[in-house]
């Protein structure tokens, strides 16, 4: 296939508004985001500064605000970015091709996320280029503006097996250390695939998800105690989150209803 | 685009450039926003920023009287600038004009907040 930067053309604006408005769409990513965030194993209680790779109309985004984060995203089409600004995301976006790497001072995030783009880049545009030259450039570039000790998480729709070899095999060139958690593999429908990437250090890569990806009481995945003390000066989650909406609500911004889930732990969607 | 992202990015994906930073602001329309102070947050920016393209920066969108010279001894305790960093980090937005490289002169426009990072296959 040799059509002119895939992710663009395939996101059009009409496309792009109806992507973002479809509610499957929206949990799907929405639940993508919460385990790649968890995936990164973040201290607690701490605002982070996250790089989020293809971030769309700002979908994963929206959720990385709701956990507490700032974010930076970048995305190769200019109606899905449309979208997010109309949207009016908190993040910061900018317009641009991961695969000409990413543009940062050394060191600078404490994390970096990606949902559903990096598969992208396994297609190559034009004759001049090379998919793994451009995830090479892409891995290598975002190795050195993490910070030592964070993680960037990848959640991506591989086509084939080749793909996924493709895209590890550039990942671990760069020199990060990880590999690929699959949560629920025994089903077609839940299957998730993350690339779970750290720079040094480390520690074990966590288990994926078991069971059928339902409401599932089940799931053998392991999560750190959260502390349940407020740190000195902290309001606790829910109470931020609260005062954040109020305020949003106040400068006439929309804002979901609130309801006891509002700030709720999420862990056990899990 | 806030000024915290323009103390990270870099023209670096340009080819032959060295460094690519700081990028120069020609800021035609700012807007300033409202955002939660964060105390923690803007105190462990600080190590992280690069002081002179903060300035530099803030000169650019016509903020420069806000920021001392140099960051000073004992920031984690002074209010008044943290407050004041906060402010200029992130609720100062370039909503149109463009950004430059230091190095090549080349520029990349900003439209409605957002820069235009994307290269011509012959600067890769």
């Amino acid at each position: 296939m040799a059509h002119k930067n895939q992710a663009n053309k395939y996101y059009g604006v009409d496309e792009a508004r109806k992507y973002t408005q479809n509610t499957r769409v929206i949990e799907v990513q929405e639940k993508c985001t919460e385990r790649a965030l968890e995936l990164l194993a973040l201290p607690d209680d701490t605002c982070a500064l996250l790089l989020d790779i293809g971030c769309g109309s700002g979908l994963s985004g929206e959720t990385i605000t709701e956990q507490g984060h700032m974010w930076v995203g970048m995305d190769i089409s200019p109606a899905m970015l449309g979208t997010a600004l109309e949207r009016e995301v908190d993040g910061d976006i900018m317009l641009a091709d991961i695969g000409q790497g990413v543009p940062f001072r050394a060191g600078m995030f404490d994390g970096a996320i990606s949902i559903s783009a990096v598969q992208w880049l396994c297609y190559a545009d034009t004759s001049n280029h090379k998919p793994a030259k451009r995830l090479y450039k892409l891995f290598m570039t975002l190795f050195a503006s993490l910070s030592r000790g964070s993680r960037a998480v990848f959640q991506f729709y591989p086509e084939n097996d080749s793909q996924v070899e493709l895209i590890v095999s550039q990942a671990m060139r760069a020199g990060f250390t990880g590999g690929l958690v699959v949560d629920y593999p025994n089903s077609s429908k839940a299957k998730k695939i993350y690339l779970v990437l750290m720079t040094g250090g480390g520690g074990p890569l966590p288990s994926g998800l078991q069971g059928d990806g339902g409401n599932n009481n089940q799931a053998l995945y392991q999560r750190r105690e959260r502390m349940k003390q407020i740190r000195s000066g902290r309001q606790p989650k829910r109470a931020w989150i609260m005062q954040k909406k109020e305020r949003r609500r106040k400068q006439g911004k929309e804002v979901r209803l609130d309801s006891k889930y509002s700030g709720r732990k999420r862990s056990d969607k899990f | 685009m806030k000024l915290i992202t323009h103390n990270m990015l870099t023209s670096k994906g340009i080819k032959n450039v060295k460094e690519g930073f700081p990028l120069k602001i020609q800021a035609d329309e700012v807007k300033n926003v409202d955002i939660d102070f964060d105390r923690e947050f803007i105190s462990r920016m600080i190590p992280k920023l690069d002081w002179n393209a903060l300035t530099f920066a803030a000169q650019c969108v016509g903020h420069q009287e806000d920021l001392p010279d140099t960051l000073p001894e004992g920031y984690e305790n002074d209010d008044d600038l943290l407050k004041k960093l906060h402010h200029i980090l992130l609720e100062v937005e370039v909503i149109n004009g463009c950004l430059e490289c230091p190095e090549t002169q080349r520029k990349f426009p900003i439209s409605n907040g957002i820069p235009n990072m994307l290269l011509n296959e012959d600067e890769v």
